[in-house]
């Protein structure tokens, strides 16, 4: 399966010239920018691992890029994240969020019913293993 | 001097307090001086006087009818301090373009109004007024809130902010679209629809308004085969995904029976009708905020009140009030699609649901600011007539916090549901993409919207269908603002 999280996984992968110029327009709204990365990327898994602190006060996106491919060195088989974290009042929160590295092989999910009185049944998404 | 420390009329008391029928201007309903408080609630109304009446007596007549008047002197006025209950209208102006319409200004005092109820406010405001017989016809055309005041209500449940980190989806506008036909289909082949828009890469799926449980579908069954289709197309995506589950019924205590099942389900979101009215509005947004549950409001019925300019309350006052009800979904145009609304007009909706502070905005028909007071923000949707090869007209006139909902255009591709869901989706986040690189997208857009068609077969199948369509249609709402070179 291809997970379908964050704002372009319906687009072809992203090159590292498209996510760049992501990270670009990023910065110029004013967002800090953070790498996450996870084995787990289960919908209900909200806080995947933090490459690092987000990056405040960065000029342009070349020091992002470097950690980019740090993270993928380091965390070949993970899914990682670009989050763009915008403190304005009334936001202060992530504005932009895009996958920017797969594992080779993505499990996907189990759906488990449990069934219940009558027609109910509870549900719970469960992680393929790969 | 406040109002407090005015003398009661400008007549002397005796004299005005004398058994009979006054002009409503004489009796202390207009005051050309009048300087409104920061605490005051101030209305515009467009008014169409009958033949003969005097604009400002028409406006004295309409914050006397919307306060406290009736149509003769009262002595009983005379055990209160009653010209603090009396509205004042403070300022007439012609319509520009619109002869025999005037703009009248009208400032309430807060003591008028209960905390926290929609009903009292619109008993008030548009309680009799809208019927009085020396006026043709009226408009209640925008609203001003006191910060005192906004702060009786607790707003929108959820909010932008709140939806977005609880679905997890960042940067982009929501995907939706309502499943077709509304009526007829079993509970199972509505949940198929619903797997397989939401499968292909939709956000959501949506009820319509008036889908609830009728013979060929009760609401049990729509609720279980609904929710099967959410959870199986979220673990076939690893994305959460929701369907709009309606629970607008005949009464307050089967409504509540549905949302609970809805939330025992699983459902992140439940859909209201705008006719289920005002207080029941409110207390689904209690449940809803009691019940972490998303409230998606469908604007039913609206159109009979909001769509002719002379007459009626303007969506943009509808907004106002649901903002401060507290939904966190709300229909609000297209500007583009097959449902009436003009661009500026519409995008003054979206500002409404969306900004922390409302400038005075007269072209996009905002007559006040509005500070929110950090009342949570609404996701406006744009439902209705709207299709891929439209999608950089659309985020160029709404931005990334909307629902862009496409049925037709997602139920109604010639290569099935998903392929319409996966069309969409691609057209979104190719331009999104594309408008952050720095790409002029009003003028580049059908250009990035063909190129991303040629490795996206069912884009290209849905520019081929719809590209051409558009509803291009004079608009009856428009703001009859006209804007001037300053002179200076």
């Amino acid at each position: 399966m291809r997970l379908t999280q964050g704002a372009f996984s319906f687009l072809p992968d992203l090159t590292d010239q498209q996510i760049s110029a992501q990270v670009e327009h990023a910065l110029g709204q004013g967002w800090a920018v953070s790498l996450e990365f996870t084995d787990d990327p289960h919908p209900r898994n909200t806080y995947w691992e933090m490459w690092g602190m987000p990056m405040f006060d960065l000029k342009d996106a070349a020091g992002v890029m470097a950690e980019l491919r740090e993270a993928r060195k380091a965390h070949p088989e993970c899914y990682i994240r670009v989050n763009a974290f915008d403190s304005t009042r009334g936001w202060e929160t992530v504005r932009l969020s895009f996958i920017v590295h797969r594992p080779s092989v993505e499990p996907g999910f189990h759906l488990d019913r449990i069934e219940e009185k009558g027609r109910f049944q509870r549900y719970a998404v469960r992680r393929k293993s790969a | 001097m406040t109002v407090m420390d005015k003398p009661t009329t400008s007549m002397d008391a005796k004299k005005r307090y004398s058994a009979g029928v006054l002009k409503y201007a004489q009796m202390g309903y207009w005051d050309g001086d009048y300087q409104p408080k920061e605490t005051d609630l101030l209305a515009v109304f467009r008014v169409t006087p009958q033949d003969g009446v005097d604009p400002v007596e028409a406006a004295a007549a309409v914050a006397g009818e919307s306060s406290t008047a009736t149509w003769t002197v009262v002595w009983t006025d005379r055990l209160t301090a009653c010209d603090s209950y009396r509205a004042k209208a403070y300022k007439v102006e012609p319509v520009p373009g619109q002869p025999g319409q005037y703009f009248c200004f009208i400032a309430y005092d807060l003591i008028l109004f209960e905390e926290g109820s929609i009903a009292n406010l619109t008993a008030s405001i548009i309680g009799n007024v809208f019927s009085f017989k020396p006026i043709k016809a009226a408009r209640l055309e925008d609203m001003r809130f006191p910060p005192a005041y906004v702060k009786t209500y607790r707003g929108p449940p959820t909010g932008i902010v709140v939806e977005r980190e609880r679905l997890d989806k960042f940067g982009r506008p929501l995907l939706g679209a309502t499943i077709k036909p509304k009526l007829g289909l079993s509970g199972k082949n509505y949940g198929r629809v619903v797997y397989e828009g939401l499968k292909g890469g939709l956000d959501f799926t949506k009820d319509d308004e008036n889908i609830n449980s009728q013979p060929f579908m009760h609401w049990r069954d729509r609720f279980l085969y609904a929710q099967e289709a959410v959870m199986k197309a979220t673990a076939d995506t690893g994305e959460t995904k929701g369907h709009y589950l309606n629970i607008t019924a005949g009464t307050m205590e089967e409504m509540y029976r549905r949302a609970e099942f809805a939330k025992d389900l699983g459902s992140c979101i439940v859909m209201i009708d705008l006719v289920i009215g005002w207080t029941a509005i409110q207390s689904m947004a209690e449940w809803c905020r009691a019940n972490d549950m998303i409230l998606h409001m469908h604007r039913a019925g609206h159109g009979t009140y909001t769509r002719q300019k002379s007459h009626g309350v303007s969506f943009r006052v509808i907004a106002k009030w649901l903002r401060l009800a507290g939904v966190d979904h709300l229909h609000a145009g297209t500007a583009v699609g097959k449902l009436e609304g003009d661009p500026m007009t519409v995008q003054g909706y979206y500002n409404v649901c969306r900004e922390t502070k409302n400038a005075v905005d007269l072209q996009r028909g905002l007559f006040f600011e509005q500070d929110w007071c950090d009342l949570r923000k609404v996701m406006p949707v744009a439902s209705g007539g709207i299709h891929a090869g439209q999608m950089h007209q659309l985020l160029h006139l709404f931005g990334d916090d909307v629902v862009m909902q496409f049925g037709g255009g997602t139920i109604g591709h010639p290569m099935g549901i998903q392929a319409g869901a996966i069309a969409n989706r691609v057209a979104m986040e190719t331009m999104v993409l594309a408008r952050n690189e720095g790409r002029d997208i009003m003028a580049e857009g059908p250009q990035i919207l063909r190129d991303a068609a040629k490795w996206c077969k069912p884009l290209e199948a849905a520019l081929a269908t719809w590209g051409e369509v558009t509803f291009d249609y004079a608009s009856t709402d428009t703001s009859d603002f006209v804007p001037t070179a300053a002179s200076s």
